[in-house]
């Protein structure tokens, strides 16, 4: 369990994490959410105490992860940038972070075994291409067996293979109990593995939700209806919790709140002859470009086409 | 407690399956930097060079110091009140710098690469990850630097039995200015290691290395000469020299009184190396 408490980081002017509160639970894959820049990648430094937040606190499992008496057993962490030294094999790599801990040589040779390193595990790290590389951060944040596993960008450089390879890892971890955090800037991927999302921008908490939630949060999933009497179907559609719009003189309506089938069973008890009724599910992706539009800190200057209006 | 499949698993949380209880303490910390020293090949390429540099320039300088004597040319002033163990040392002034840049690199090289962010991980409490890399390296560069003195003098003294340089382990001050030796290479090393972590960077460690030991004490020489006299027996370069010197120079410290001001500038740097690893973002 990680819990932030109004957490904030500044670096001079710049307020990278700004009063963040979230708490993470166990037995679900909580995905960490944001566009580049969002300040994710700080928030888990904190998280380990690589980096000392300027204000507010943060505390896993309990109290702050310096107090663990074996901190590699609470967090297993998997940080953006290369945390290896690259004349040293990945074994040898390994077996250093063990014997902080008293961590048995079986274990490395587990977690190494894991993350299908065995052939190149005796090799220098540094000559590990990006995806193998990924793999022994991933065979490090492991080697505590902790109660925690929080991976920064996990599948950046993971082949196809890897990525599934990944999400069944992750998953499997959450149904042992253990609290899962991953970051990602990309929404389809967490869409597949994240129970719980946590979506920041600019540093600020934009939401604290579940994937479905957020679906509906945003937009909900509306039904666009065409009629010949729009007036009088609005009449009959009104209801609490039900929003519908449409163009004055136009024949089409947008209805939220309400499915197509009930839609289209009052139209029928009421004799309204409909002409349309298509049911609009509004993606993830587009769910989180709505959330985080006005947080993006790089904006790309093509306009994105085809959003859900 | 019945029976248990390893000597470390217990059974805290009823009901959960039993987790095996690791633990950090400051013994594993030094045998996590033991490993990571080992693991390099730059530690054995660099302690290679310095063992090389002690033995070589002291066999080198004791073997001219014969052959000047032999060719009864007129005796290079550098020679005029050598001795064996003079000679023997003379490599030291070169391998300090081999055995502290590995020292720097030890530290700031796992800045440069990362690796700190692991480092910190597992030991959260940074502290004992500085302790246990002083003393690691510390030892070893201890250890090379006795082995290379020892057995530089043994040979040395061969090469200049017979001469008026010729000294043995058992003159008087010989064998505690060999121990000097090492101990002043050692403290050099445990230097390097806590200005590479106090600068987080390989370039800035090596450059003030050198000239704390190299550029300073000829700087010095452009004070007025009261001044310099003052200042000059306290430089680490020169209060280290005087751990190793057989006999006290004039304006020099005694051998204990130069190794309490190296260990002193050692302590000094470490602190200052202790305080920015604890108070600054890794």
């Amino acid at each position: 369990m990680i819990e932030a408490h109004q957490l904030t980081k500044r670096y001079g002017e710049t307020t990278a994490v700004d009063r963040l509160d979230f708490t993470v639970q166990p037995g679900t894959v909580t995905g960490f959410l944001g566009p580049n820049g969002a300040g994710k990648s700080t928030t888990m430094r904190m998280i380990i105490g690589l980096d000392a937040p300027t204000s507010g606190s943060v505390i896993v499992n309990g109290r702050p992860y310096a107090e663990h008496t074996a901190p590699l057993q609470e967090v297993g962490a998997l940080l953006e940038a290369k945390s290896i030294h690259p004349g040293r094999s990945a074994f040898d790599h390994l077996m250093a972070q063990a014997y902080t801990h008293g961590i048995p040589r079986r274990r490395v040779e587990e977690v190494i075994e894991m993350t299908g390193l065995e052939s190149v595990a005796k090799k220098r790290a540094g000559a590990f291409s990006l995806g193998m590389g990924q793999r022994l951060g991933i065979a490090a944040a492991l080697l505590g067996d902790p109660a925690t596993v929080m991976l920064d960008e996990p599948v950046n450089g993971l082949d196809p293979e890897g990525v599934l390879w990944i999400r069944n890892l992750l998953t499997g971890l959450a149904a042992d109990g253990r609290t899962v955090f991953i970051s990602s800037h990309l929404m389809s991927e967490m869409a597949l593995v994240a129970d719980h999302l946590i979506i920041v921008g600019r540093g600020r908490l934009l939401a604290d939700t579940t994937v479905d939630e957020l679906v509906e949060q945003t937009h909900g999933d509306s039904v666009t209806v065409a009629t010949s009497d729009p007036a009088r179907l609005r009449e009959v559609l009104a209801g609490p919790g039900i929003e519908i719009t449409g163009r004055a003189g136009s024949e089409e309506l947008q209805v939220s709140g309400l499915t197509a089938r009930e839609i289209g069973l009052k139209a029928r008890d009421t004799g309204i002859a409909l002409f349309e009724l298509t049911a609009k599910k509004v993606s993830l992706e587009e769910a989180f470009m709505d959330l985080t539009r006005d947080s993006v800190e790089y904006h790309g200057s093509t306009e994105l086409s085809g959003r859900a209006a | 407690m019945s029976v248990i499949t390893s000597p470390r698993a217990t059974t805290e949380e009823p009901g959960k399956a039993p987790r095996p209880e690791y633990k950090v303490t400051g013994r594993r910390v030094l045998r996590s930097e033991w490993s990571k020293l080992w693991s390099l090949r730059s530690t054995w390429i660099t302690l290679g060079l310095g063992l090389l540099f002690l033995v070589a320039f002291g066999l080198i300088a004791a073997a001219r110091y014969k052959s000047s004597l032999t060719s009864g040319r007129q005796m290079d002033p550098d020679f005029a009140d050598a001795n064996a163990l003079t000679l023997s040392l003379f490599g030291v002034s070169l391998a300090q710098l081999a055995l502290g840049v590995l020292g720097v690199l030890v530290t700031a090289g796992e800045y440069s690469t990362g690796m700190i962010r692991s480092t910190l991980a597992a030991v959260p409490k940074r502290l004992p990850v500085l302790w246990s890399k002083a003393t690691a390296y510390g030892v070893v560069a201890l250890i090379v630097g006795l082995v290379g003195a020892i057995a530089t003098f043994l040979i040395g003294s061969q090469i200049l039995s017979g001469t008026p340089a010729e000294l043995s382990l058992s003159d008087s001050g010989v064998v505690r200015s060999l121990l000097g030796a090492g101990l002043y290479l050692g403290l050099i090393g445990v230097i390097g290691v806590a200005l590479g972590s106090l600068l987080r960077s390989v370039a800035g460690g090596i450059t003030v290395l050198v000239a704390a030991m190299m550029l300073v004490p000829g700087l010095i020489t452009l004070l007025p000469s009261a001044w310099q006299n003052n200042i000059e027996p306290y430089l680490p370069s020169v209060a280290g020299g005087s751990m190793y010197a057989l006999d006290k120079a004039p304006n020099t410290l005694s051998a204990g009184a130069g190794l309490a001001v190296f260990l002193g500038w050692t302590v000094v740097v470490l602190a200052a190396a202790a305080w920015r690893l604890k108070r600054t973002d890794a």
